[in-house]
């Protein structure tokens, strides 16, 4: 088993048996627009979750978890299946709301707001925190009427100011000289890859602030993913990211911070330089060199 | 050889197939009595209608097909079988069968009916599927089965000793000063709406749950409320399947025969007057089959091109809402 593994990922597993303390990954260099140097101190914090426990029912699934996400930055969250990654992702939109019997305790701000308040309008709080599904879910209506969406749910009528919403989001989210010939079409005849990107310019058109990607681009080929990863490096100096991932090589290249889980617990956070060098903890070491999960 | 003939004998049929055979063939039949009920029902409804191979004649061969579809009246009762009382002019029996009036009457009733039961199935559908809760969906399933399965001619009572006298009439005559008669297009509509409610309710809520949940989790993402969700993206996503379950209603609607007969009334004449007494096709083949006119009569006939007409619109609806639902299953499955 461990000799398999050792013949797939040579470099890892030997720079991590040799030396605990060095480099446990050889860390690809970040997309454009990702400078994972960068100090995000000065950044304010745009998520703020402390100690927070979830349950479905009567099954606890997430424990004590507390992570800090600066402002105009990108988070990735990382862990083996099952974890609890995507529940915590949700629970940053209450999304998790939807789903009967869940329960959840701690306290969760974005923006400074407590957004576990009862008083909270959830669908304020989402327009402001967008999410990505794993699964692209074009809604079977045009390419424009699935952008214009958001704006519309919102109250607004103008066409000329849709038209130009529809457009400065499908340029943001890179589909714009795709599609502008065909923004009639059915959503449901895009590619894939062409279709994630439409639920990106989709989100983008709520103007939020946040935007949550669970899994993005889990269900593309190579030359898509590239496409999704370079649109995060550009979007997340106007944005702030949360990204799930199960990639370790998009982890290292599009976020600035890294937050491992594992059963329901947030194991380690910090820099996602650092994480994927010098991990502070055995078990996220042994995760990222690929020894488990 | 002993051991090939016991060989032999592993592979034999046993009795088991026997009765497998029995019970295939039964099954079979089953399915068969459907399908020949079927093609009986066309053959007698042809053989009366269109061709009669015997001596009698056919109602298409007495009617042309012209008349009977752009005369305006319909009046049976003026016509006798052969030629005693013809017009002398043209040979033909004097008298009037046009389906028009009768058509119209039928037509007036399901739109009536549509107008009452789609916007309520459809909200029931949506409540159904949408808002209520797992216990209120096992409380209010039941309740529209019920209503599914009360007999039709207690609403056809329902609509012609309740609807008209204690609501449509008192209405009428003090809000807008009209006097109706008894019998009415509106109350036989009504009832025929609250009848094809239960069938709207139940299909367009099996479409609206089968449009996946990822859709509505992405416009939930999106901000919107629950009603957004509903009328923006689920209704839509299930709308061709929405549109099946509304042709169904209608052919259900346009077959529906005891309510509309006691609430519609008998007066058969062309009108658009959804408060005049009006009498619709199958209405009028009840009437007409208990009447006193003998089996070979021109009138008698009647009834089955009336049935052939109301088959035929039927069936047209039926496969068409096959194929618009057809459609929609391709999108998500
Ligand atoms: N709707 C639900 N109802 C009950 N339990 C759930 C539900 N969704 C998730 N869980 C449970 O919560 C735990 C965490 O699941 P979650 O989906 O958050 O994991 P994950 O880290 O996103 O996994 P993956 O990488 O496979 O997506 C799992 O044990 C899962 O079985
Ligand atoms: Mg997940």
């Amino acid at each position: 088993m461990v000799a398999i593994r050792e013949i797939s990922r040579p470099s890892a597993s030997l720079n991590a048996m040799s030396t605990p303390a060095g480099p446990v990954l050889r860390v690809p260099p970040a997309v454009a627009g990702v400078n994972r140097d960068q100090d995000m101190s000065s950044h304010a914090d745009a998520i703020n979750a402390r100690r927070m426990n979830f349950y479905y029912g009567e099954n606890q699934v997430l424990f004590d978890v507390s992570l800090t996400v600066p402002e105009r930055s990108v988070t990735a969250l990382i862990g083996p299946s099952g974890c609890g990654k995507s529940t915590f992702l949700r629970t940053l939109n209450r999304m998790n709301d939807l789903i009967e019997g869940t329960r959840c305790t701690g306290e969760l701000l974005v923006q400074g707001q407590n957004i576990m308040d009862p008083s909270v309008d959830v669908v304020l709080l989402r327009k402001h925190v967008g999410m990505v599904f794993q699964k692209s879910t074009p809604f079977p209506k045009s390419i424009f009427e699935n952008v214009a969406y958001g704006p519309r749910v919102a109250g607004e009528k103008n066409r000329a100011v849709l038209a130009e919403l529809v457009e400065s989001c499908l340029r943001k989210a890179a589909l714009w000289e795709e599609v502008r010939d065909r923004l009639n079409d059915s959503a449901m005849a895009l590619s894939g890859g062409q279709q994630q990107r439409l639920c990106i310019a989709r989100t983008l058109a709520t103007n939020p602030q946040i935007i949550l990607m669970d899994e993005p681009a889990s269900a593309l080929d190579p030359a898509s993913t590239a496409r999704i990863e370079d649109l995060i490096g550009e979007l997340c100096s106007q944005y702030t990211i949360v990204i799930v991932t199960h990639n370790m090589q998009q982890a290292s290249r599009v976020s600035h911070q890294t937050a491992f889980f594992f059963e329901g617990r947030l194991i380690e956070v910090g820099p996602t330089t650092r994480i994927f060098t010098s991990p502070a903890q055995k078990k996220t070491q042994d995760y990222i060199t690929g020894r488990f999960g | 050889m002993p051991l090939s003939r016991k060989t032999a004998s592993l592979f034999q049929r046993r009795s088991a197939n026997g009765h497998e055979k029995v019970i295939w063939a039964s099954l079979l039949s089953c399915a068969l009595i459907s399908i020949l009920t079927t093609v009986g029902i066309i053959v007698v409804l042809l053989g009366n209608a269109v061709y009669s191979p015997g001596k009698s004649t056919a109602f298409f061969e007495e009617v042309s097909v012209w008349e009977f579809f752009t005369d305006t009246h319909w009046k049976p009762a003026e016509r006798h079988s052969g030629t005693e009382l013809s017009d002398s002019a043209t040979g033909k029996p004097a008298g009037h069968f046009g389906i028009l009036p009768l058509l119209s009457g039928t037509m007036m009733v399901a739109l009536v009916g549509s107008m009452v039961g789609v916007p309520i199935g459809l909200g029931a559908a949506i409540y159904l599927s949408e808002y209520a809760s797992p216990k209120e969906r096992d409380v209010l399933k039941p309740v529209l089965e019920i209503l599914a399965g009360i007999p039709t001619v207690v609403y056809g009572f329902f609509g012609l000793h309740f609807i008209t006298p204690w609501i449509l009439q008192p209405v009428l005559k003090h809000v807008f000063g009209i006097e109706i008669g008894v019998f009415n297009v509106t109350s036989a509509g009504i009832v025929v709406g609250i009848m094809v409610t239960p069938m709207i309710a139940s299909l367009s809520e099996d479409v609206l749950r089968s449009v996946p949940r990822s859709l509505r989790e992405a416009a939930y993402a999106l901000g919107s409320t629950r009603f957004d969700v509903s009328m923006r993206v689920v209704v839509p996503a299930a709308l061709s399947g929405i549109l099946a379950a509304f042709l169904l209603a209608f052919s259900r609607a346009i077959g529906e025969t005891m309510a509309v007969t006691i609430a519609g009334g008998h007066k058969i004449m062309l009108t658009a007057n959804p408060l005049a007494e009006v009498q619709t096709m199958t209405a009028y083949m009840v009437h007409q089959s208990f009447g006193d006119n003998s089996a070979s009569s021109i009138q008698y006939k009647s009834i089955y091109a009336v049935g052939l007409a109301l088959f035929s619109m039927t069936l047209v609806i039926n496969i068409a809402s096959q194929w618009v639902l057809r459609r929609f299953r391709e999108v998500y499955q």
